[in-house]
C-alpha cells in the first residue's frame, strides 16, 4: 500500500438493527414477539400477514422502549412522531410495504434523533443521527434442493428499533468496540435479549476519500463487522491506488470467504414513495419524556469503581458484558469481597466463555457456574483454606459439574485422609480374610505372608490405611481365627 | 303474510318480537324476492346461505323466552369490501375471486350481536373505485328505476338493494361519496359518518384517511339505527374515537323545539353547477325548510374548486400502497407459482386488476414517486386542510350545509365509463365531507323523467344527531310518496 492510499480518510457509518425481543407482542397486532422455534406460520394473525381489511394497532410499549434507547444515547425526543410507509414489493413482506418511520418534507418522524454514545477506554464520541421504530418482514426459507423458496411469517412484524449512526467510525475496532458498548446499553435497559440469534443486526456504509458509499448488508455477528470492514478498507484503497473508480453498490458479506460481494448498484435504487402512515394517528411523545431508564453502563461503571473500588479496567470489562456485571454483584452480596471476585471473574471465568452468534461472550448453558460458586472460591483464597492454583482447578472442574467448592475440597480431603480408625479397619480386615481364605490361613503359619494381606487392605482403602496399625489388628485377628 | 319486504326497521323487529311473524317467514320472503328481481338490476355478488338458519335460531329463541337483540331479525346486505367470516369477499375483483375472509369486520361482529342477519355480499365498483358500479367485475349493477341507467356508485348494490326491497338496510363504504352517490341516484337515505365514529377494522381499504362505512336505508331512521349499533370505539382501528359521552343517535328531537335558530348555509358554488332539474328540485325543497321555520342564505365554499383534485390525488396515493398487497401469495386466486420468477409472477397476477384500478394505481405511484411528491401529494393535503378549515369556519356561522348530492341526474349505462374525467366530476360535491371529515347525508327529494334526485345535508364533525334529526323533519315535510319501482 502507498503513504498516498494510507492516509486517504475512511468514513464508517452504523445502522443497527435491534428486535424489542422483551416486548409481549409484535409491533401493531396481539401475536407474540418470541416467533422463535414456533411451528412455520403459526405465529400470525390478519394483521401481521396483511389480510384485506386488517388494521395495524399500535403497540405503545414499543414506543416506550424505543424512547428508552434515544434516552439512553442521548437523543432529543420530538413532541409527536408519524409512521410512515416504504413501499416496495418483496415475498417476505406481507403488504408489500413496511410500516417504518421516514424524514422528509420538514416533517421529522423519528422517536430520537442526534444523539451520541461515548465507547472505548478514551472515551470516543459516536453521534446518532436517527432512532426510529419499524417492523421486521417475514422470512425466506430455502429447503435444500428444491428451486422455491418458502416463506415463513412467524417474524412479521416483530417490533425493530433501527439506530442510525452519523460517519464518525475512521478504524474497524472501533467499530467493534462501539458495538459491544451498544449491545451493553440495550442488555441494560432489558429490551433486548442479544443472545438470540438475529436480535441485533448491524449494517455499515463506508466510504474513503472521495470515494462513493459503499453499503455492506448481511454481515452475520458483530465481530464480522470488524473483518467486513477491513476488507472493504483494503479493496476500496486498493482500487484507488489504481485509479478503479468506486461504485455506490451495496455489498453482502460472504462469511465463507471472508470478502465481501456486489449486490446490487445503486444506480437502480428503488424508489419507496414513502408517505405518512394514515391508519395510525401521531403519537405524542411528550408524556414520554419521563419513562425512567435503568441504570446504564457507565452509570453502573462509575458505581463498580466508587462503591466497589475497583480499577477502572476492571469495571469497563464487567459492564462490557451485562452477564459479568450481574455476575459480579449477585457474588458480591453472597459475600463481600469485591475486589477478588471481580479479579477471578474477569482472569478466570471469562476465559471459558464462548462467542454466541452474534459475536458476542456469552455465558453459555454448558457452563455450570453461577454467583454462589464464586463467591466460596473467593472465600475459600481469602481464608487460605486452598491456595491459587487449586482455586482454578477447582473453577475448571466446577463449570463442566457444577459441584460447590466446599463439596470439591471436602471429597478431596477426605480422599487424602489416612485412616487411622480402627472400627473402619477391622471392617476391611473381615472383608480381606473372607475373599482371602487360602492366604489368611497361610498366613497363620507363615507371619511373612501378613504383607499379601496388609498388600490388599492398602488397595482397597486406596493407600490410606494407617500401615502400623493395620499390621498390629492383622496378627491380632489372624491370632482370633481359629 | 303479504309483502313483508316493505317493512323498516322497527316494523320487522317489532312483527318478529311480537309474533306477527318470523324471522324465517321474512327471511324466507326476502330470499324469493332476491331470487325473482335481483337477476333484474344485478345487485348481490353473494348470497349467504346460512341466512335461513340464522333465522330460525332468532325464531327459537324468541319461543323460548330468550331476550334477543335491538336489531334481531332484520335483513342486512353488505357492499363486497367488508370482510365477513366465512362468506366471501371479493371487491368485486379478480384478485379476490376465492378469498374468504377468516374475521369478521368490526361493523359485522357489532350487527350480529344484536341479531341482525347477513342476507348477503352486494355489488360494487371493483375496489371501490367508481361512482357508477359499471367496474365490478361481477358484472354491472342497473339503476332500479330505470334498468338502463347506472345506480351510481361506488356502493352501487347496496343502494339499489335497498330501492328494491331486497334487504331491511345495507352496509356501504364512502370514500369520496360511495355512499351518497348510489342513494341520490336510486332514491334511499345514505349516510357517511364523521371520520373516526365508525371502525374500518374489515372494511378493504381502498383510501384509509377518507373513507367510512355508512348505512344506507329507505328512511333515515333505519340508518339512525344501524348508525347507534355500529358507531363508537374500536381497539382494532387506531384511528376511531370514543364517543361514549356524545349520545350521537338519542331519539329526542328537543334540540329542534328553537328552529329559528337553525341556521342552514346553501353552498352557491355546488348548488349553481348542478345542471337545471336538480338545482330547480333543490330549490323546491330549500323552500320546504324555509316554510319549516328554519332560516337559509346563501354561502360560499371557494376552496371548493379545488377539491377534486386533491381528492384524486390523495385517493389514488393511498390506494396504490393498499393495493400491494394483493399479490396472489397468501390468498387470491389459483395461478401456480412454479418456474416464475418474484416479478413475474406479480405482475402475471396483478394483471387481473381491472381497468379503472389499474388507472389508479398507476396515478397514485406516480404523485407519491420521488420528486413528484411535493408537487402532487404533499399539495393536496394542504388543500385538504384549506378546505377543512374554511368548512369549519362556515360552521360557526351555519349548523348544516346544502348541496345536490350530485349535480346530475342518473344517466344511461355506458354513458361516461371511457371518459375517467367526466366520471370524475361526478363526485365533485361528496368528496368535501371526506376530506373534511365530518358527517355528510343524502336524502331523497324529487324525480325529473322518473329518475331520482338527492339532496346532500352535511354538518360539523360529531353533529350527527343534529345532522339527522333536521334531515328527518324534512324527509316527513317533503314526503316524496312515490311507490317503490315496479320490478
Amino acid at each position: 500500500m502507498t503513504s498516498s492510499s494510507s492516509s486517504l480518510p475512511v468514513k464508517i457509518g452504523l445502522e443497527i438493527h435491534c428486535q424489542l425481543t422483551q416486548l409481549n407482542t409484535k409491533l401493531f397486532c396481539s401475536c407474540y414477539c418470541n416467533y422463535r422455534e414456533k411451528e412455520i406460520n403459526s405465529n400470525i394473525c390478519p394483521i401481521c400477514i396483511g389480510l384485506p381489511g386488517s388494521l395495524p394497532v399500535l403497540n405503545k410499549k414499543a414506543v416506550e422502549f424505543a424512547i428508552m434507547i434515544s434516552k439512553a444515547l442521548d437523543c432529543k425526543i420530538p413532541e409527536l412522531t408519524v409512521f410512515s410507509r416504504k413501499n416496495y414489493f418483496y415475498p417476505d413482506l406481507p403488504k408489500n410495504f413496511q410500516i417504518t418511520q421516514y424524514d422528509s418534507y420538514g416533517t421529522s418522524t423519528s422517536i430520537g434523533k442526534e444523539g451520541s454514545v461515548k465507547y472505548g477506554e478514551n472515551d470516543k464520541l459516536a453521534r446518532i443521527r436517527r432512532i426510529q421504530l419499524e417492523e421486521d418482514p417475514g422470512r425466506l426459507v430455502y429447503e435444500n434442493g428444491r428451486m422455491q423458496a418458502l416463506i415463513d411469517y412467524n417474524r412479521a412484524g416483530v417490533a425493530l428499533v433501527e439506530i442510525v449512526t452519523e460517519p464518525d467510525f475512521t478504524d474497524p475496532k472501533d467499530v467493534r468496540i462501539f458495538l459491544n458498548k451498544m449491545t451493553s446499553i440495550l442488555e441494560h435497559l432489558n429490551i433486548c435479549n442479544t443472545n438470540l440469534e438475529g436480535s441485533l443486526r448491524c449494517d455499515a456504509n463506508i466510504s474513503i476519500g472521495n470515494g462513493k458509499k459503499v453499503e455492506i448488508k448481511n454481515v452475520g455477528s458483530f465481530s464480522d463487522i470488524e473483518k467486513a470492514l477491513t476488507y472493504e478498507i483494503t479493496r476500496q484503497k486498493t482500487m484507488t491506488v489504481h485509479d478503479i473508480e468506486i461504485k455506490a453498490e451495496t455489498r453482502h458479506w460472504d462469511d465463507k470467504r471472508k470478502i465481501t460481494k456486489q449486490a446490487r448498484s445503486k444506480e437502480e435504487e428503488e424508489d419507496y414513495r414513502y408517505f405518512p402512515e394514515p391508519d395510525i394517528p401521531k403519537i405524542l411523545l411528550e408524556n414520554l419524556y419521563l419513562i425512567k431508564t435503568p441504570e446504564l453502563p457507565d452509570e453502573r461503571k462509575f458505581r463498580f469503581i466508587n462503591d466497589y473500588g475497583l480499577s477502572e479496567h476492571v469495571s469497563q470489562v464487567l459492564i462490557d458484558n451485562k452477564d459479568l456485571a450481574d455476575l459480579f454483584e449477585s457474588a458480591t452480596k453472597i459475600y463481600h469481597s469485591p475486589k477478588s471476585i471481580s479479579n477471578w471473574i474477569v482472569s478466570d471465568i471469562l476465559a471459558f466463555m464462548e462467542y454466541d452468534s452474534s459475536g458476542k461472550k456469552t455465558i453459555t448453558d454448558e457452563m455450570k457456574i453461577d454467583a454462589k460458586h464464586i463467591a466460596e472460591i473467593a472465600k475459600l483464597v481469602d481464608d487460605n483454606t486452598i491456595n491459587r492454583s487449586t482455586a482454578k482447578s477447582i473453577i475448571s472442574r466446577i463449570i463442566k459439574t457444577g459441584e460447590l467448592p466446599s463439596d470439591i475440597i471436602k471429597k478431596e480431603k477426605q480422599a487424602t485422609t489416612i485412616i487411622n480408625d480402627e472400627k473402619i479397619l477391622l471392617e476391611s480386615i473381615d472383608r480381606i480374610f473372607k475373599e482371602e481364605k487360602k492366604a489368611m490361613l497361610d498366613a497363620k503359619q507363615n507371619p511373612t505372608a501378613i504383607n499379601f494381606l496388609l498388600g490388599k487392605i492398602m488397595r482397597l482403602t486406596k493407600g490410606r490405611a494407617d500401615p502400623k496399625i493395620t499390621t498390629i489388628l492383622l496378627k491380632k485377628k489372624l491370632d482370633e481365627e481359629v | 303474510m303479504s309483502n313483508l319486504y316493505t317493512l323498516n326497521v322497527d316494523q320487522v323487529v317489532n312483527g318478529i318480537k311480537n309474533g306477527e311473524f318470523t324471522s324465517e317467514e321474512y327471511v324466507s320472503q326476502i330470499i324469493e324476492r332476491i331470487k325473482k328481481v335481483d337477476k333484474k338490476i344485478n345487485s348481490f355478488i353473494t348470497i349467504n346461505d346460512y341466512a335461513l338458519v340464522q333465522a330460525q335460531q332468532i325464531d327459537k329463541k324468541i319461543r323460548s323466552g330468550i331476550t334477543v337483540g335491538s336489531l334481531a331479525g332484520i335483513v342486512v346486505g353488505v357492499k363486497d369490501n367488508i370482510s365477513t367470516a366465512g362468506l366471501k369477499t371479493t371487491c368485486a375483483s379478480k384478485m379476490l375471486s376465492d378469498y374468504v375472509p377468516p374475521y369478521d369486520a368490526t361493523v359485522i361482529k357489532r350487527l350480529k350481536d344484536k341479531g341482525a342477519i347477513i342476507i348477503g355480499k352486494l355489488n360494487l365498483d371493483e375496489f371501490a373505485m367508481g361512482s357508477t358500479t359499471e367496474w365490478s367485475s361481477y358484472g354491472l349493477t342497473r339503476n332500479p328505476w330505470n334498468l338502463d341507467y347506472v345506480c351510481g356508485g361506488s356502493s352501487g348494490g347496496s343502494a339499489a338493494s335497498i330501492a328494491a326491497q331486497l334487504c331491511t338496510a345495507s352496509l356501504g363504504s364512502d370514500t369520496g361519496g360511495s355512499v351518497r352517490c348510489p342513494s341520490s341516484f336510486c332514491s334511499v337515505v345514505g349516510f357517511k359518518p364523521t371520520y373516526g365514529l365508525v371502525s374500518r377494522y374489515g372494511l378493504v381499504s381502498y383510501s384509509n384517511s377518507l373513507e367510512q362505512i355508512g348505512p344506507i336505508g329507505r328512511t333515515i331512521s333505519d340508518v339512525k339505527k344501524i348508525m347507534e349499533v355500529i358507531s363508537g370505539k374500536d381497539t382494532n382501528d387506531n384511528t376511531t374515537i370514543d364517543t361514549k359521552n356524545n349520545n350521537i343517535f338519542n331519539n329526542n328531537h328537543s334540540d329542534l323545539e328553537q328552529k329559528n335558530s337553525q341556521k342552514i348555509g346553501l353552498l352557491k358554488e355546488l348548488i349553481n353547477g348542478a345542471d337545471e332539474p336538480v338545482y330547480q328540485c333543490i330549490y323546491s325543497a330549500i323552500d320546504k325548510f324555509n316554510e319549516f321555520g328554519f332560516t337559509s342564505e346563501e354561502s360560499s365554499l371557494k376552496s371548493s374548486e379545488y377539491a377534486l383534485a386533491s381528492y384524486y390525488t390523495i385517493a389514488t396515493a393511498e390506494a396504490s400502497s393498499n393495493l400491494a398487497r394483493f399479490d396472489n401469495i397468501r390468498y387470491g386466486f389459483e395461478l401456480n407459482p412454479d418456474d416464475y420468477e418474484w416479478n413475474t409472477y406479480f405482475s402475471k397476477a396483478r394483471g387481473n386488476f381491472g381497468d379503472e384500478v389499474k388507472r389508479r394505481i398507476i396515478v397514485g405511484s406516480f404523485v407519491l414517486s420521488s420528486g413528484y411528491y411535493g408537487k402532487y401529494y404533499l399539495k393536496a393535503q394542504r388543500v385538504k386542510d384549506l378546505i377543512k378549515h374554511e368548512l369549519k369556519n362556515l360552521f360557526k356561522k351555519y349548523d348544516l350545509l346544502l348541496s345536490p348530492t350530485v349535480p346530475v341526474l342518473p344517466f344511461k349505462i355506458g354513458e361516461k365509463i371511457d371518459d375517467p374525467l367526466k366520471m370524475y366530476l361526478i363526485d365533485i360535491n361528496t368528496v368535501l365531507a371526506n376530506l373534511a371529515g365530518i358527517p355528510a347525508i343524502s336524502i331523497p327529494i324529487g324525480f325529473k323523467n322518473g329518475l331520482p334526485i338527492g339532496l346532500q345535508i352535511m354538518a360539523d364533525e360529531f353533529q350527527e344527531k343534529k345532522l339527522l334529526d333536521i334531515a328527518e323533519v324534512l324527509e316527513k315535510s317533503i314526503n316524496i310518496n312515490t311507490p317503490y319501482p315496479d320490478l
